[in-house]
C-alpha cells in the first residue's frame, strides 16, 4: 500500500508542469540541506572539545542548553517544515482503511529532514562521550531521550499547524521561557539541565519522554483520523462574506479596480495573506544588523542589505508570484477586457505602497542614527526603482500555480511561505549590495548610498521599457502559462 | 461576424480539430453539439485565444483572434470555474466585470434585478464568497456575469449542466430572448440535444474535431441529430 501512495507522489511530482524550476530549487535545497548535515556533523564532533577547551564542563554545557536546541528546533519547524499534503479524497472511497492514510501521511512526516537531521549532531556526539569514558547504557538512553522529544516536536507542529490554540499556546510558553532567562527572573535551563542529566544517570527515565512521544503520535493519530471525512477535516472552512465596496478606489480608474480585487485577495486568502505578515517580520529584520547584536553584520555592505529586506518584505514574497496569485482564474483574466499594463500597473502600485508605508514604519531605526535610516531609504528608493521592476519580470517566468483555497482544510498545505521564496530573492540583493561596496570602498558610505539611490531612480525611468518586456512575455508565455496553472498541483 | 479559416488543432500526431471553413453571421444563435471529445471546448478556447491554433485562423469583426486583442472589448464569456473568482462574493464579481466592462455600480445593480427570479435567492446578498457556492449556484453567477457589458459576441460553454431544471428553463428563456434581439452573436455548446435545439437557430454537430452537420434549426432538427447520434452508437 505504501508502495502505491509513493508512486503516487513521485507521479505528481514529476507530471507537474513547474517540474524544471522544482527540480532546480530542489537541487540548491539539496545542496542547503548537505550545508546543515555538515554543521550538525562539525559540530556533533568538535563540540565536546570546543567547550573542554574554554574550561565548561562539556556534557553539563550541552544539558544546560538543550532546552533551547529543543525550542529552537520547534520555532524553525513552525516556519519551514511542511505538513505533509496527500490528495486525500479520491483515496477515501476505495478500498484503503483510514489507518493506512493516516499512517502514511504521518509515517511522511517521520522521515523529514528536520528530525534526521538531528541524528548528525547526536551520533557523533555520543560517541565523543563513549570515547570518554561516558557509560554506554547513559549515553544511549540520553541520545534517545533527546530524539524522541526532536519527534514530539513533529507531532506538536503538525498538530498546531490545524490547532491554533496549540499553536498560540507553545508561543506563549516559548516566549514566556526565553523572557524569564533573559530579564534574569526564572533560569528555566536549571530544572531542564537536571532532566537532562537524570536521562544519562538514570537510563529508566527515557521512557518518560518516550511515553510522551506515544501518546502525542497517539493523539495527532487519531486527531487525523477523526478528521478524515469530507463533512470534518476535508471541509473547507466557511466564514460569513462581506461585500466591500472599497468606493475611494474609484477614482483611479482601471487601476482602481484591480487594486480592490488585489486587496481583496490579501485579505481573504491566507496564503496571500502572509504577505502581509513577512512584511512586518522583515521590518524588525533589520534589528539584527544594526543594533550590533551579531558581529558578522557589523560590515557596510550589510547595511544595504538589511535596508533592502527591511522595506521590501512584501515587495518580495508578493511580487515574485505576480500573476500567480490570480492562476486559479487565469482563463478569465486573458479572455476579459484587460490591458496587460494596467493589470501589471495596479500590482506595481500595491508594491510601491508596500515599500513607502515599510520606510515609514521603519521610522523608528532613527534611533540607531540618521546613518542607519539612510541606508533604509536608499533601500527603498532601489526597491521601488529596480527590484520591483525585476520581480514582476522574473514572477512572468514563474508557472507554479497557487491554489489559494487549499490552505483551509486540515490536510492542506499550511506552508505559507517556504525556502523557494527566500532563495529567489539572491539576486535582487547582491547587485546593489555590489554596487553599494564599489561607492564605500572608493570613496565613502555616502558615495555608496548615493550610487545605490541612483540606480533605484535610474530603474524608475526604465518602467515603460520593462513594462514593455513583461507585456511581451505574458503574450509569448501566456498559452504555456494558461497549460501550466491548469494542472492544481 | 465570426469567420473561421483552415482551423486546426493538433496535440502531437492528434487532431482534434479541423475546421475548413465556418462562417458565423451578427445575430445568429449558434449551437454546438457533440460527444465527449469532438472538439467544442477546444473551439470554443480557440475562440478566446486560450489555446494556440496549429493553422488557420479565427476573425471576429474583422479582427484576427490570436494576434490582436481588439477582440475583448466586445467578447464575453463563460467556460468553466477557471472564469470566476473565489474569494469575491457574487456582488463583488459582477461589479469588478462591470468595472471592467465600463459599467458603474448602479449600471450592474440595474442590470441583475430581472435576474432575481433565475438566482432564486441563493446568489445575492447571502454573504458568501463564490467558492462557498454550489456548483449550479456558481455557474448561474458565471453565466450572468457573461452577459453583462452589452457584449456582441457571448459564448457559454455547457450552460446547461449541473443546473437543476427550473433553472434551465429559465436559462432558455434568457438566451431565445437575446437572440431574437439580433444583435448579439450567442455560442452555446452543450451534450444535451434538447436544450440546444431550443435555444439555437443554427446547430453544428461535432465529430473527433470535424464538423459532420450543418443545421438551420427546424421542426425536423431535433429527429435529424437523434438520428445521427444514434447511428454513432449503431455503429459502436
Amino acid at each position: 500500500m505504501f508502495n502505491h501512495f509513493f508512486t503516487l507522489e513521485w507521479k505528481s511530482f514529476v507530471r507537474s508542469a513547474s517540474f524544471s524550476t522544482n527540480l532546480f530549487l530542489k537541487i540548491v535545497m539539496v545542496l542547503g540541506a548537505l550545508y546543515f548535515i555538515a554543521v550538525f556533523t562539525f559540530l556533533g564532533i568538535g563540540l565536546y572539545y570546543l567547550l573542554e577547551k574554554n574550561n565548561l564542563d562539556p556534557f553539563a554545557t550541552v544539558n544546560r542548553f538543550l532546552l533551547y536546541y529543543v525550542l529552537i528546533d520547534l520555532i524553525i519547524r513552525f516556519f519551514l517544515q511542511k505538513i505533509p499534503v496527500l490528495n486525500i479524497r479520491p483515496l477515501l472511497p476505495l478500498p484503503i482503511s483510514k489507518n493506512t492514510i493516516v499512517g502514511y501521511t504521518l509515517g511522511k512526516t517521520i522521515v523529514s529532514f528536520f528530525n534526521w537531521v538531528h541524528l548528525f549532531f547526536l551520533m557523533p556526539f555520543s560517541f565523543v562521550l563513549l570515547s570518554k569514558g561516558f557509560s554506554t547504557i547513559g549515553v544511549v538512553s540520553w541520545s534517545i531521550g533527546i530524539l524522541a522529544l526532536i519527534l514530539v516536536n513533529n507531532f506538536l507542529n503538525i498538530l498546531s499547524a490545524n490547532k491554533e490554540v496549540l499553536l498560540y499556546g507553545l508561543g506563549f510558553i516559548i516566549l514566556s521561557i526565553s523572557g524569564l532567562q533573559y530579564f534574569q527572573i526564572i533560569d528555566s535551563t536549571l530544572y531542564t539541565t537536571s532532566f537532562f542529566n537524570i536521562l544519562y544517570s538514570s537510563p529508566l527515565s527515557v521512557l518518560l519522554p518516550l511515553l510522551a512521544l506515544v501518546i502525542l503520535s497517539v493523539i495527532t493519530f487519531m486527531f487525523y483520523k477523526r478528521n478524515l471525512s469530507l463533512d470534518a477535516g476535508l471541509s473547507i472552512k466557511q466564514k460569513e462574506a462581506q461585500t466591500e465596496n472599497l468606493t475611494w478606489l474609484n477614482q483611479f480608474g482601471t487601476l482602481g479596480t484591480f487594486l480592490k480585487n488585489d486587496i481583496k485577495l490579501i485579505k481573504r486568502n491566507k496564503r496571500s495573506r502572509s504577505t502581509i505578515f513577512m512584511s512586518v517580520l522583515f521590518i524588525f529584520y533589520g534589528l539584527l544588523f544594526f543594533s550590533g547584536s551579531i558581529e558578522t553584520y557589523e560590515g557596510p555592505l550589510w547595511r544595504i542589505f538589511a535596508g533592502l529586506f527591511v522595506t521590501g518584505g512584501f515587495l518580495f514574497t508578493f511580487g515574485q508570484f505576480v500573476p500567480s496569485w490570480d492562476s486559479a482564474y487565469y482563463p478569465l483574466m486573458m479572455s476579459q477586457n484587460i490591458q496587460y499594463r494596467d493589470y501589471l500597473n495596479s500590482k506595481w502600485w500595491l508594491m510601491v505602497i508596500a515599500t513607502v508605508c515599510s520606510t515609514l514604519l521603519s521610522s523608528f531605526y532613527l534611533y540607531f542614527g540618521w546613518e542607519v535610516y539612510l541606508a533604509i531609504v536608499v533601500g527603498a528608493i532601489y526597491n521601488i526603482g529596480v527590484n520591483a521592476h525585476i520581480v514582476l519580470w522574473a514572477g512572468a517566468y514563474i508557472k507554479t500555480p497557487i491554489d489559494l483555497s487549499k490552505n483551509k482544510n486540515v490536510f492542506g498545505d499550511k506552508q505559507a511561505f517556504n525556502l523557494k521564496s527566500i532563495l529567489l530573492t539572491i539576486p535582487k540583493i547582491l547587485l546593489p549590495m555590489a554596487l553599494y561596496g564599489i561607492g564605500h570602498y572608493l570613496y565613502g558610505p555616502n558615495m555608496g548610498y548615493l550610487i545605490v539611490a541612483l540606480a533605484g531612480v535610474m530603474g524608475y525611468a526604465f518602467k515603460n521599457k520593462v513594462f514593455s518586456i513583461i507585456e511581451n512575455i505574458y503574450k509569448t508565455e501566456k498559452y504555456k502559462t494558461l497549460a501550466a496553472y491548469k494542472q492544481k498541483n | 461576424m465570426i469567420h473561421v479559416e483552415n482551423l486546426t488543432k493538433t496535440y502531437g500526431t492528434t487532431t482534434v480539430l479541423n475546421i475548413p471553413t465556418l462562417e458565423i453571421p451578427k445575430g445568429q444563435s449558434f449551437g454546438l453539439v457533440g460527444n465527449n471529445g469532438a472538439g467544442k471546448t477546444t473551439f470554443f478556447s480557440l475562440l478566446l485565444d486560450l489555446i494556440q491554433p496549429s493553422t488557420g485562423k479565427i476573425t471576429s469583426n474583422g479582427i484576427e483572434i490570436s494576434s490582436s486583442e481588439a477582440w475583448k472589448p466586445f467578447t464575453a464569456s463563460f467556460i468553466d470555474e477557471t472564469f470566476l473568482i473565489g474569494y469575491l462574493t457574487p456582488e463583488e464579481y459582477f461589479y469588478f466585470i462591470g468595472d471592467l466592462r465600463g459599467w458603474n455600480k448602479a449600471d450592474v445593480d440595474t442590470f441583475l434585478s430581472p435576474f432575481a427570479d433565475f438566482f432564486n435567492d441563493e446568489i445575492l446578498n447571502k454573504k458568501k464568497y463564490i467558492r462557498d457556492l454550489s456548483k449550479g449556484n456558481s455557474k448561474k453567477v458565471g453565466v450572468i456575469a457573461a452577459l453583462m457589458g452589452n457584449p456582441e459576441v457571448i459564448i457559454l460553454d455547457e450552460p446547461f449542466a449541473n443546473l437543476d431544471p427550473t433553472t434551465q428553463i429559465r436559462l432558455k428563456k434568457i438566451i431565445k430572448d437575446l437572440a431574437a434581439s439580433k444583435e448579439v452573436t450567442i455560442l452555446v455548446s452543450s451534450h444535451d440535444l434538447q436544450h440546444t435545439v431550443e435555444v439555437s437557430n443554427r446547430i453544428v454537430a461535432l465529430d473527433k474535431g470535424s464538423i459532420v452537420k450543418d443545421l438551420q434549426t427546424n421542426a425536423e432538427t431535433m429527429k435529424e441529430l437523434e438520428a445521427f447520434f444514434s447511428k454513432e452508437t449503431a455503429m459502436l
